[in-house]
C-alpha cells in the first residue's frame, strides 16, 4: 500500500485542527500501545506568518506565531516510519500526539483501522463545529435594498 | 544623553511590590483568570497580538493581565518573549480565499456575489450603555438556527472583486516578476525608501491608533485616496508550512484574520486604460478598523508608483512608518524618565554663565 502525500496532507490537517480535548482522548490511548523515538524532542519556536499583497501579488511578513513541532521515529511490523507533528500554539504534548500518530498512520498495518478510529470521527467533529460556526455567521446574513430619492420620508 | 545611577535596590523591589498588589486591585473583587481576558476581552486580546506580531491567543491575554490592560505595555511583553524563541521558518502565504468568514461586507455591490454576513459588529448597536451587563452573570439569549441550518458549511468564499478584477476595471494583484522573496524588518533594519511589501509587515504591526489616524487625515484632504471599502471579510483562514523534515506544506493550525480590500483612484495614462487601484490591509485576529486604516494608509504610500505628488505627512514613508511602531516609540518618548543628571547639569552651568555674562552687559 502506498501511502501518498495528499493523505498524508489530510490526516495532518484534521489533527492540527482537532481541539486538544478531541485529540487527548483518541491519541492517548492508542499511542500508549507503541514505542517511539525521539528525533526531534519538542520544542518551541516561531513562525513568521506571510500573506500576498491583495491575496494575489507579492508575499509580504505578517507576523510571527508561536509554533511547537517534534519529530519522532516508530520501528512497526511495516519498518520504520517517521513521524512529524508541527502545531500551532505552545503546547508540547499536541505536537508529540500528532507526530505519533502521523508516524503509526503510516504503518500499512495500522492505517485502515486508524483512520477509521481517529481520523473519521475528529474530521467529523471538525465539519461539525465548521458547520455550526457558518450557521452562526449564516444568521446574520443581509440583503440591503437601495430607496429611491424621496423613499425614506 | 542619559547616564547610569547605583542604589535605590530597596525602593525598586518596593515598587515592584506596590504593581503586583495594584495588579491584583481589591483582593475582595475575584481575580481575573487569563482564560476570562482571551475569551471575553478578545478584541484587546487580537490587538496585542497585531501590534506585539506575534499570533498566540493565550500569550497575549496573559500580557494583557499583566500589564494592568495597558495595550502598549502588553505589546511590549510579547515583543520581549518572542525575542526568547527560535525562529523556525516562514509559513506558505495564507490564502484569504480559503477563510472561513464570520464577517463579510462589501460597500460596493449591493448584491454581492456569495452574500453579505454582517456577523458580530459594534456597527448596528445604539452605543448606549448596556446597564444589564453591570449585574454578575448574563448568558446571551439562544437564538434559533432554524433558517439556515442544512446549508453546507463553506469553506471559501470567492473574493468580491474578483469579476471587476476579470474585466480590467480594477488593478490586479499578481506578483512581481519571480516573485521576490519579502524583506523580513525583524531580520534586517528597515531602510527608506522601502518597496510595499515591507511597508505591509510595517503597517500590519503598527499602532492602531497611529495608522488610523493616518488613514484620517487623508480623508481630511492630506493627500487623497478616493476609497471605497471593495471587501472586508474576517475569519478562520488554515496556516501552513513545509517542516524541515518533509518536502511539502502541511497545515498547522487555522488563525483569525481581517482583511480589507480597498477600491481607490484610478489611473490611466496614454498607454494604459483607466482602472482603479486597491489599497490592502491584514490583521491578525478581528481588527477591521485597523484592516481599514491600513488599507488606506497602504495605498496612499503608493504615490511613487502613480507618480502621485507628494503633499502630506501620510504619504512620507519615513514619516508615517518609523513613527507607527508604538514599542519603539514609547521607549523613546519614556526614556526621558531615566538620569539626564550630567546633561542637565552642563546645560545648567550654560545658563548660568550666559545669564551671568548678561547681568554684566546690562551694568
Amino acid at each position: 500500500m502506498e501511502i501518498t502525500q495528499e493523505q498524508r496532507r489530510g490526516w495532518l490537517a484534521v489533527l492540527a485542527r482537532a481541539p486538544r480535548e478531541a485529540l487527548a482522548r483518541v491519541a492517548g490511548p492508542v499511542l500508549a500501545d507503541y514505542a517511539f523515538e525521539w528525533l526531534r524532542r519538542p520544542e518551541t519556536g516561531l513562525t513568521m506568518v506571510r500573506a500576498r499583497i491583495a491575496n494575489g501579488g507579492d508575499r509580504f511578513n505578517l507576523g510571527e506565531a508561536t509554533v511547537t513541532r517534534c519529530a519522532l521515529r516508530h520501528a512497526g511490523a511495516g519498518g520504520a516510519t517517521v513521524g512529524v507533528g508541527y502545531v500551532l500554539g505552545r503546547d508540547a504534548e499536541r505536537a508529540e500526539w500528532v507526530a505519533g500518530l502521523d508516524a503509526l498512520l503510516q504503518q500499512p498495518a495500522l492505517h485502515a483501522p486508524l483512520m477509521a478510529a481517529v481520523i473519521a470521527p475528529l474530521a467529523q467533529a471538525g465539519e461539525a463545529r465548521a458547520k455550526e460556526r457558518h450557521e452562526r455567521a449564516a444568521r446574520s446574513r443581509v440583503h440591503f435594498y437601495t430607496l429611491q430619492r424621496g423613499d425614506a420620508q | 544623553m542619559y547616564v547610569a545611577v547605583k542604589g535605590g535596590e530597596a525602593a525598586i523591589a518596593a515598587s515592584l511590590h506596590l504593581l503586583d498588589e495594584v495588579r491584583r486591585g481589591d483582593p475582595a473583587v475575584r481575580e481575573l483568570a487569563v482564560a476570562q481576558i482571551r475569551e471575553q476581552l478578545a478584541l484587546a486580546v487580537d490587538r496585542v497580538m497585531a501590534e506585539g506580531s506575534l499570533y498566540d491567543p493565550e500569550l497575549a491575554a496573559l500580557a494583557l493581565k499583566q500589564a494592568r490592560g495597558d495595550a502598549i505595555e502588553a505589546t511590549f511583553l510579547l515583543r520581549a518573549y518572542r525575542t526568547t524563541l527560535p525562529r523556525f521558518g516562514y509559513s506558505e502565504p495564507v490564502d484569504t480565499e480559503r477563510m472561513q468568514v464570520g464577517r463579510r461586507i462589501s460597500a460596493i455591490f449591493k448584491d454581492l456575489p456569495g452574500g453579505q454576513v454582517l456577523g458580530a459588529t459594534f456597527d448596528y448597536t445604539q452605543r448606549l450603555l448596556d446597564f444589564g451587563l453591570l449585574a454578575d452573570e448574563r448568558e446571551p439569549a439562544p437564538q434559533p438556527v432554524a433558517a439556515v441550518a442544512g446549508e453546507k458549511a463553506e469553506t471559501g468564499v470567492a473574493p468580491a472583486l474578483q469579476q471587476l478584477v476579470a474585466e480590467g476595471l480594477v488593478e490586479p494583484a499578481v506578483p512581481s516578476a519571480g516573485d521576490p522573496e519579502p524583506e523580513d524588518i525583524t531580520r534586517t533594519p528597515p531602510a527608506y525608501p522601502m518597496n510595499r511589501a515591507t511597508r505591509l509587515q510595517m503597517l500590519a504591526r503598527a499602532d492602531e491608533g497611529w495608522v488610523l489616524g493616518l488613514a484620517y487625515s487623508t480623508q481630511r484632504g492630506y493627500a487623497n485616496t478616493h476609497p471605497f471599502a471593495g471587501e472586508i471579510r474576517a475569519g478562520r483562514v488554515p496556516l501552513e508550512l513545509v517542516p524541515d523534515e518533509l518536502g511539502f506544506a502541511v497545515e498547522i493550525g487555522e488563525i483569525e484574520l481581517t482583511e480589507c480590500q480597498m477600491v481607490n483612484q484610478f489611473v490611466g495614462s496614454a498607454v494604459a486604460p483607466p482602472q482603479f487601484t486597491r489599497g490592502y490591509g491584514l490583521v491578525f485576529g478581528e481588527g477591521e478598523r485597523k484592516a481599514m486604516a491600513m488599507s488606506l494608509a497602504d495605498r496612499v504610500l503608493r504615490a511613487d508608483e502613480f507618480g502621485e505628488e507628494v503633499t502630506s505627512p501620510a504619504q512620507l514613508q519615513e514619516f508615517a512608518l518609523s513613527h507607527g511602531d508604538n514599542v519603539e516609540a514609547s521607549g523613546f518618548v519614556q526614556h526621558l524618565k531615566l538620569p539626564h543628571y550630567v546633561d542637565f547639569e552642563a546645560e545648567m552651568q550654560t545658563v548660568r554663565a550666559l545669564r551671568q555674562r548678561h547681568r554684566e552687559a546690562e551694568e
